[in-house]
């Protein structure tokens, strides 16, 4: 046993180890990417690990891995399950030998997510069980318990970290690291495996079936609890039930849920023992509306009684607030100071150099009156530039964009998507425009990398999870092959170039495609490959500032002037706008 | 009462907010204490504002609540501002006197936040200003500004100077070793210059 100092999602890496799982597969999604990125980087691995290309991929490939009687650990961000929840809905139909854990992190306060679903819901949608840790420890602790529950009822079960558990930090007590030595063998069983009416009525019956004894079996394992302490309870589950464990007088019973479904006379005789009940989770009334069915006269309260907000996260002075609120006793009281006002803001910007600003600044330049759908990754961050118009899902960018051509818009249609999403669930809105004859242009940012995740490799990168060359698919040949006959591959540190493609593309009908390819600066920089920095000869500088409203960081205003600063990775660009030839090479860093 | 004492870090994505949180994470270790934390990742990190919290001695969630943070390290001037209502009453912020003006200023013709202008709105604050940025130079690279002003803020965290420096030691890159724990030792001379030690 070793105590380490762990982000969560390592310590659930490490508990993978432990288990130890046999076989790994997702895509990345904050915050969920760092257990693959930690479990693919290990030299001593003996488990197979793959990034999917999307997580429905990821969770099939799991799943097979699973019915032929292996560990499998498919993991993705709460909405990756979205696209994972056509074979989710049937997976628990089937059921699995080997144990099949889907971690689904969630993220309330949608810190880096388009929304706050709560992938309980999909679990009771699916009639399978769901583990909700609380913390780091309880993380590492609760997955081998996953995997061997799971291979208990012979389900796959979600696992549901949220961002700070994944995302936040702590001493960690882990277990010594076993080796697999399982090997994956199909037993032909059509009527499990093969969901024809006649097998899949069955099935689910099956399913049914065992649902009574997945709620004893979690009660039984501990992983809900009570401690009677007083006529007050507050139930808590995830990270909240460490906030309130921070808040919590000892005359108040506290009742921890840590998995589900929860078992209902358990939970009706805990609630029956109080005179009241507050339920602190986040996301949804979840819990909440599991204790409102069993507590008849007993008040409870939560979100559905106004006490606790619907949206956003917990964390412990709201925690408090919600304790007060309801009339509850909390140990501390929080000053509660107001944040400072009048501090500009600083939002997440592109990169000096990113090739991302370059393409945005070329597209804004052509189109000037176009509508701009795009996509998930770094590059939404164009919203600052003002080409980013829609953003709704991972590859909902051509869709949109053939939507709104369909839809009578006279304007050009521009819309933008990465490579990783492109390929991820892009390319069939890119089939399907062209199949319908759509007039839009499609530009494909194809930095060679899924950036905003921590750049995992994806198809078009050329190796795999563990760095092994692969061939890179060819985004030209699969467009072509998709009946695209306009595909022009420009670099976008070429501006005049890039210019003239979007110019040609915009006098064309029908699909065009313009894949923009530069690697991702940050991977440049790693591999020093950044070209020599650029500075501002303040004799030339007319203080225009065209330079300033390409808006890259590495560009600053010094009085009347421009300043090129030292994070200026060399890229050119501003040299290319600047109309007065201002900016010049500024030799070697 | 809390039982931890909290420390925020906070800074602008990749000034090295992540790998000082895991210092002191580590120093914790080195002493056997418990420690929690949480950092901001994903999209934030791209040149955004970024805050790491970490509670020594922590059990609980790895939050710390506006108002009951005990230490307070920027890595900009601009950044302790923002967070400077994290701070207790009677805290300290160690800040690194620099300015990184965020680019959305200049783009949308915002009044330019000055050094001196951010200083006097943080004059009800303890504050304890370190030339980060000419210290890490001084030790050998600019990178290191993130050790400079953990050797600064160490007279102010209640973790022994050695086991910073250990977790120093373990953390950092080995060839960069001897440059960190210059980088350590200058942040330290220049917080004695603040000269309120903790009380034990």
């Amino acid at each position: 046993m070793e105590r380490r100092y762990l982000l969560g999602n390592e310590a659930i890496a490490h508990a993978c180890l432990e288990t130890p799982v046999d076989f790994i597969s997702g895509y990345p999604g904050t915050p969920s990417s760092e257990v693959i990125d930690e479990l693919r980087a290990r030299p001593d691995r003996r488990y197979y690990i793959e990034w999917s290309v999307n997580e429905k991929v990821a969770l099939e490939n799991a799943l097979a891995a699973a019915w032929c009687g292996l560990r499998a650990l498919c993991t993705m961000k709460h909405v990756g399950l979205n696209v994972a929840a056509d074979p989710l809905m049937t997976s628990a139909y089937t059921g699995v030998t080997g144990g099949l854990v889907i971690m689904s992190a969630d993220d309330p306060f949608a810190h880096s997510s388009q929304n706050e679903q709560d992938s309980r819901i999909y679990a009771k949608f699916a009639k399978i069980p769901c583990f909700d840790p609380s913390g780091i420890q309880e993380a590492h602790d609760m997955l081998g318990a996953a995997f061997r529950f799971s291979e208990d009822v012979g389900l796959p079960v979600i696992f549901r970290p949220t961002t700070r558990v994944c995302h936040s930090k702590g001493d960690v007590d882990l277990g010594d690291i076993r080796i697999p030595e399982r090997t994956g063998e199909f037993h032909r069983d059509p009527r499990q495996y093969v969901v024809i009416p006649a097998h899949t009525r069955i099935l689910h019956k099956k399913l049914n079936a065992k649902q009574e004894r997945i709620r004893e079996k979690l009660v039984q394992l501990g992983f809900n609890y009570a401690e009677i302490r007083g006529k007050d309870a507050v139930i808590a589950s995830g990270i909240g039930a460490s906030y309130v464990r921070e808040l919590l007088p000892e005359t108040t019973s506290f009742a921890k849920i840590g998995a589900y479904p929860i078992d209902e006379e358990w939970l009706k005789s805990f609630v029956r023992q109080h005179e009241r009940v507050l339920v602190i989770e986040e996301l949804a009334p979840f819990v909440e509306e599991e204790v409102r069915q069993v507590a008849g006269v007993i008040p409870v309260f939560g979100k559905k009684s106004g006490h606790a907000p619907l949206e956003g996260e917990l964390s412990p002075d709201v925690v408090a607030g919600i304790m007060k609120s309801a009339g509850f006793t909390a140990t501390q009281v929080f000053p509660g100071p107001s944040p400072v006002s009048d501090v500009p803001m600083r939002p997440p910007i592109l990169c000096a150099g990113c090739m991302h600003r370059a393409t945005f600044y070329a597209i804004k330049k052509v189109f000037r009156d176009g509508i701009f759908p795009s996509d998930i990754g770094c590059y939404t961050l164009g919203l600052q530039l003002g080409v980013v118009d829609t953003t709704i899902c991972m590859g909902a960018s051509i869709t949109v964009a053939s939507g709104i051509y369909h839809a009578g818009e006279k304007r050009d249609i521009v819309c933008t998507i990465g490579d990783s999403t492109f390929l991820h669930t892009g390319f069939q809105g890119l089939l399907n425009a062209v199949y319908n004859k759509a007039t839009i242009t499609v530009v494909i940012l194809d930095n060679r990398t899924t950036a905003m995740t921590g750049h995992q490799p994806n198809p078009g990168s050329g190796f795999d999870a563990c760095g092994f060359p692969t061939p890179p698919v060819s985004f030209e040949a699969i467009c072509r092959a998709c009946g695209v006959s306009f595909v022009e591959t420009i670099d976008p540190h070429n501006l005049n170039v890039m210019l003239q493609a979007f110019r040609d593309a915009k006098e064309r009908p029908g699909v065009k495609v313009i894949i923009a390819r530069h690697p991702c600066v940050i991977n440049a920089r790693r591999a020093g490959i950044l070209g020599n920095r650029y500075v501002v000869d303040e004799d030339l500088c007319t203080g225009c500032f065209s330079c300033i409203r390409f808006g890259c960081p590495a560009i600053e205003k010094s009085g009347e002037k421009a300043l090129i600063t030292g994070s200026c990775s060399g890229c050119s660009v501003c040299a290319q706008i600047c109309p007065a030839g201002a900016i010049v090479h500024g030799g070697k860093k | 009462m809390k039982g931890s004492f909290d420390v925020l870090i906070v800074g602008i994505g990749g000034q090295g907010t992540i790998l000082a949180s895991n210092i002191l994470g580590g120093a914790c270790l080195i002493e056997g204490r418990h420690v929690k934390g949480a950092e901001t990742h994903g999209m934030a990190q791209r040149g955004g504002s970024v805050e790491s919290h970490i509670r020594i001695d922590g059990q609980y969630g790895p939050l710390i609540a506006p108002g009951t943070a005990e230490v307070i390290i920027a890595f900009d001037m601009l950044e302790a501002l923002r967070y400077s209502y994290y701070l207790e009453k009677d805290g300290i912020i160690v800040v690194n006197r620099q300015l990184v003006v965020p680019t959305s200023v200049y783009m949308q013709g915002l009044p330019v936040p000055v050094i001196e202008e951010v200083r006097q709105r943080l004059a009800a604050q303890r504050i304890c200003m370190i030339d980060a940025d000419r210290l890490a130079v001084e030790a050998g690279s600019l990178l290191t500004q993130n050790i400079v002003m953990l050797g600064a803020a160490s007279h102010f965290l209640p973790l022994k100077p050695e086991s910073i420096a250990g977790a120093v030691s373990r953390l950092v890159p080995q060839k960069t070793l001897e440059i960190n724990r210059k980088a350590f030792e200058l942040g330290r001379k220049a917080g004695e210059q603040c000269n309120n030690p903790m009380q034990p």
